[in-house]
């Protein structure tokens, strides 16, 4: 299958800080990118770079008609801010000018009751809000979704429910992933392919070749552990 | 009532409609101290229209367009909170417009001077708010999106620069109204106070919205009615009035 993403010598630089250096890869259309590496490898900037918030050098290829949708690490708002979820995702309804059924359908994919999202976006738990930013993006009807730490405050029992979430929307939907995440475990049960960054350079390929304790040692600096699920 | 006075009430009731809309999106971009500040920048225009005998609201809109120029290339360039730059650099307008005036001038400009506008400035001037009004209900969605996440605005294809852009101007059209009736240090309060209050009793946007802008209004109204009868000049009362609804809120405050 074609590419859905094509990036290639991405260099990401604040002032004189490389934050990415020459970064080259592509994911193929329909398949699950997890991108790793330890704290101030890029990540996050990688996802802003690909979604063109931050400035870059080198080129970054999105397959024809791409649409993104986009899920970020957190956001930057008041826990008081008389904003429901239904009128959020009624925001973006009228953008698109897509029906209201349209945010009814977003929040039956992502198992979020009308009565949940009928609250102020500052009283949703951990899981209700990513869940709620999950529905926003898929209103659009995206063909690609980029997650930054999608189970970041959300219990153990929310993150798998959350990585099954996104697994039921590859499959169902057809949709490209690229989840950064520090879950290991999850990674390796979910992810097809893993993009492991360090401050010094990158790997790329599927789990059971990136997930190796060797590796990860060389990422991250010290030996990093997670479980090992034998049903994958 | 004759139909002079209601007819000179429209043009407040206008500027307080169009603050409060605005005044709602401001406080949720937590730009409830850089409102006060923005508006003082009007003070060196007014007071330089008055040396050259030009038209003071025209020089104080002037100043505040290029006010909000200033605010919003700060906040492509620096990317954080700028309220530190704004802080310094309007208190600064506001002693150089302070130099530029004296005596009741200062005052008036200051803290407004309700008079009988002309039918062209009236005209003008509800032309103006009812742009900032069409403006704050047009573009709710995408200012709202930008607010909550300028990452996410800009996947959906929101152009988050020129939106923020477009806000400040109409935040900068907002203040020249009121600079007649409320003056450069008190129409930022009237834009702040009664979007506070929506926040503080609302539990959705457009709850927020509908509070704020009855807030503004009604203030604005009881204010202009109230300040003849009471002896005390108007500006001062509409906001007194406007506080005393953000107080009584704190006490209705709904539990969270």
């Amino acid at each position: 299958m074609a590419n859905a993403l094509d990036v290639s010598h991405l260099t990401v630089a604040f002032g004189k800080t490389t934050v990415i250096d020459d970064l080259t890869f592509g994911v193929e259309a329909g398949r699950s990118l997890a991108i790793i590496g330890p704290n101030g490898s890029g990540k996050t900037v990688l996802l802003k770079a690909l979604i063109g918030a931050v400035p870059f050098r080198g080129a970054v290829r999105w397959a024809p008609d791409t649409r993104i949708g986009y899920v970020p690490q957190k956001l930057d708002i008041e826990r008081d801010l008389p904003l429901t979820g239904l009128e959020f995702l009624g925001a973006r309804a009228e953008i698109a000018r897509a029906s209201r059924e349209e945010a009814a359908r977003a929040l039956d994919l992502v198992d979020l009751p009308p009565e949940a999202a009928a609250q102020p976006i500052g009283t949703l738990s951990g899981g209700q809000f990513q869940r709620l930013l999950l529905a926003f993006a898929l209103m659009g009807r995206p063909t690609v979704l980029l997650f930054d730490e999608p189970t970041a405050g959300v219990d153990e029992p929310g993150q798998e429910e959350i990585y099954a979430l996104f697994g039921r929307l590859k499959k169902n939907e057809g949709l490209t992933l690229l989840i950064i995440s520090h879950e290991l475990t999850l990674v390796n049960r979910t992810a097809d392919d893993v993009l492991c960054l360090s401050r010094r350079r990158a790997w790329l390929g599927p789990p059971v070749d990136i997930l190796t304790p060797e590796r990860l040692r060389e990422a991250y600096g010290s030996a990093v552990h997670f479980h090992v699920h034998e049903d994958r | 009532m004759s139909f002079r006075p209601i007819a000179e009430l429209l043009l407040p009731l206008g500027m307080a409609a169009a603050a409060g809309l605005i005044g709602s999106i401001a406080v949720m971009r937590r730009m409830t101290l850089a409102s006060d500040a923005i508006s003082h920048v009007a003070l060196p225009g007014i007071t330089a229209a008055m040396l050259i005998g030009a038209n003071p609201v025209a020089g104080g809109f002037v100043a505040l367009v290029l006010g909000a120029m200033l605010v919003w290339s700060l906040e492509r360039k620096i990317r954080v909170p700028t309220e530190a730059i704004i802080g310094v650099v309007f208190s600064a307008a506001l002693a150089v417009g302070s130099m530029l005036a004296s005596g009741q001038d200062l005052i008036e400009a200051l803290f407004g001077a309700p008079r009988h506008a002309g039918t062209a400035e009236t005209a003008v001037g509800l032309l103006a708010a009812a742009a900032v009004i069409v403006f704050a209900l047009r573009a709710r969605s995408r200012l709202v999106v930008t607010l909550v996440s300028p990452d996410i605005a800009r996947t959906i294809g929101i152009d988050v620069s020129r939106t923020n852009l477009f806000f400040l101007l109409a935040f900068a059209l907002t203040v020249a109204l009121g600079l007649r009736y409320l003056g450069v240090l008190l129409m930022g309060s009237l834009i702040i106070i009664p979007a506070a209050t929506g926040k503080l009793l609302a539990k959705s946007l457009a709850g927020m919205r509908r509070i704020s802008v009855v807030t503004a209004m009604g203030s604005t109204l009881a204010g202009s009615l109230a300040a003849p009868a009471l002896g005390v000049e108007t500006g001062p009362l509409v906001i007194v009035i406007a506080a005393a609804c953000f107080f009584a809120g704190l006490l209705r405050r709904p539990e969270p």
